[in-house]
């Protein structure tokens, strides 16, 4: 398997309009002052245009503002300046019916089973009782969970928790998936597998992604697209577009181009990552 | 069962063997104190043969279920409120810690000039009593809620009472047990002690009356009555504090 194109864009890469899913105009966001701190400049200014079901990882040195792109995305934060548009509408500020989010934290809701967690959602949605349950099932099946349906999750491990928050998002059919760092806390295998099955849910609903990670051989291996992030405030300072086929898996590890391509990422890190931790 | 609780029943039947023997010699004097067994066969007496029992009975678990209901549903949603108000929080915090150092019984006169002589003055004063530990248990329930579950509602544009009903109850539940157990006991001293000062029926009312009357088989007989009932309620309550416990948090 080898890269079609691996030659990198500019930050803030201008994309056909009508090919555009989600774009990002001169985002930039500023926490107030709290007590005994200043106001932080998180993030920006940024530009980024998402292509319609494209596959687009986020990577950055800590603290440079990832999560905080997200939220602002996700309609959870207000950016302090710019626009967010989704299919040529302004939605900033708003939390958008087509977004769907997966925390890296364990979101499985506790007081429910593996079943009802997943049918959270539709219930909110008031969709057809029969409607739900044929989601819902497929969606278990989907996620290899249809035997744990009526397990609470503090009987499941962490990489299966993950998979109900995912498939909760899965069931509500969203047409751009956020997921912030849904992996951090799970095992290098557990990764791999999870990565696996987020590839293929992301060719079965068609949907666009945004994976922030911080795993730089995740993203090389899962993204159409890799948006790299300067340390605070995060700007994006490249992105490099990986070529891999559609219907890729995580044997690419072993493909020649894999190594060369995560080992550029880290050279566009490197500097900005040992700048967040207050080296040069 | 475990060591534990093995342990609590053991000093527990050793103070009550104490206090049997005690009264058997002579040590402790019957106009005093009767016998633990005879508190127990007294209050059989009582349920058997007096007439008032089941009224009052019904009378004080009305009060009590009513003053319950008002501390816990009340103390909740004052409680999600002021959570909501962080300026608010602050100024009422301080109150809120020192109010059980405030004897709330110099209210009871009160309540009874607004509300009279009767059931509604005693379930006020009842709700008075635990409604505040339902609201610190609250505030500090909310505040263990993990973020992300807020921002999971959020993201499933729940609305505010939504996300109080479907995620800050049930997120905090666990911890809310707390509370209620509190707001049952607290309630149920308010509601004793109330009917015991000032009341025409009641179970506190008929522990007052054999009190006055030196009739200790009744009056010792109700508060076994009393006791049992407490220690049931706080110990259901618990187990089922315990039993929400391991089926959300075992490993």
């Amino acid at each position: 398997m080898s890269a079609r194109n691996r030659e990198t864009a500019p930050a803030g890469i201008a994309t056909a309009a009508a090919d555009v899913h989600l774009a990002l105009r001169g985002i930039a966001h500023t926490y107030p002052a709290r007590a005994g701190q200043g106001p932080v400049v998180a993030l920006g200014p940024l530009d980024f245009d998402f292509r319609r079901g494209e596959f687009v990882a986020v990577v950055g040195p800590s603290g440079c503002g990832k999560s905080t792109l997200l939220e602002v995305i996700a309609g959870l934060v207000t950016p302090s300046c710019g626009v967010v548009e989704m299919e040529g509408r302004a939605i900033t500020g708003t939390v958008a019916p087509d977004i769907g989010v997966v925390f890296q934290e364990d979101a499985a809701f506790a007081w429910l089973d593996v079943w009802d967690n997943v049918a959270f959602g539709l219930r909110r949605a008031g969709i057809d009782p029969a409607e739900i349950r044929r989601r819902v099932d497929y969606a278990l099946a989907f996620m290899g969970l249809t035997e744990f349906r009526r397990a609470y999750p503090a009987q499941l491990s962490g990489g299966m928790r993950q998979r109900v928050c995912i498939a909760r998002t899965l069931v509500l059919r969203p047409r751009l998936i956020l997921l912030d760092e849904p992996f951090g806390a799970l095992d290098q295998q557990t990764r791999l597998l999870m990565g696996e099955e987020l590839l293929r849910l992301w060719r079965e609903t068609a949907a666009t992604v945004m994976l922030i990670t911080h795993a730089l051989d995740e993203a090389a291996l899962l993204a159409d697209r890799v948006a790299v992030m300067s340390a605070r405030p995060g700007r994006l300072i490249d992105v490099v577009t990986t070529g891999w086929p559609i219907g890729r898996d995580t044997s690419l590890v072993a493909d020649p181009e894999f190594g060369p391509l995560t080992a550029r990422l880290w050279a566009l890190l490197r500097h900005e990552s040992k700048k967040a931790l207050g080296g040069s | 069962m475990t060591r534990v609780r093995l342990l609590q029943f053991v000093i527990v039947g050793t103070v009550v063997l104490v206090l049997e023997l005690l009264c058997r010699i002579g040590i402790i004097n019957r106009f005093t104190m009767i016998p633990p067994s005879e508190m127990v066969l007294a209050l059989g007496h009582v349920v058997a043969t007096a007439p008032w029992f089941w009224p009052d009975v019904r009378y004080t678990l009305g009060n009590l279920a009513a003053a319950i209901g008002l501390s816990a549903v009340g103390g909740f949603l004052i409680g999600l409120v002021v959570h909501s108000m962080p300026r608010l929080r602050r100024v009422l915090d301080p109150i809120f810690t020192s109010y059980y150092a405030v004897p709330t019984f110099v209210l009871y006169p009160l309540l009874i000039v607004f509300f009279g002589i009767g059931p509604a003055s005693l379930i006020v004063l009842g709700a008075l009593f635990g409604i505040v530990a339902m609201i610190v248990a609250t505030m500090t329930a909310i505040d263990r809620i993990p973020r992300v579950l807020l921002k999971v509602a959020r993201v499933s544009r729940l609305g505010a009472l939504r996300t109080a009903l479907l995620m800050k109850l049930p997120a905090a539940s666990p911890h809310l047990m707390t509370g209620l157990r509190l707001a049952v006991a607290y309630s149920v001293i308010g509601i004793i002690a109330g009917e015991f000062i000032l009341s025409t029926e009641g179970i506190g009312r008929r522990v007052a009356l054999a009190y006055n009357n030196f009739d200790n088989q009744t009056m010792y007989g109700l508060l076994v009555l009393i006791l049992a009932f407490a220690i049931s309620v706080n110990a259901a309550l618990g187990a089922f504090e315990q039993a929400l416990h391991r089926r959300w948090y075992r490993a």
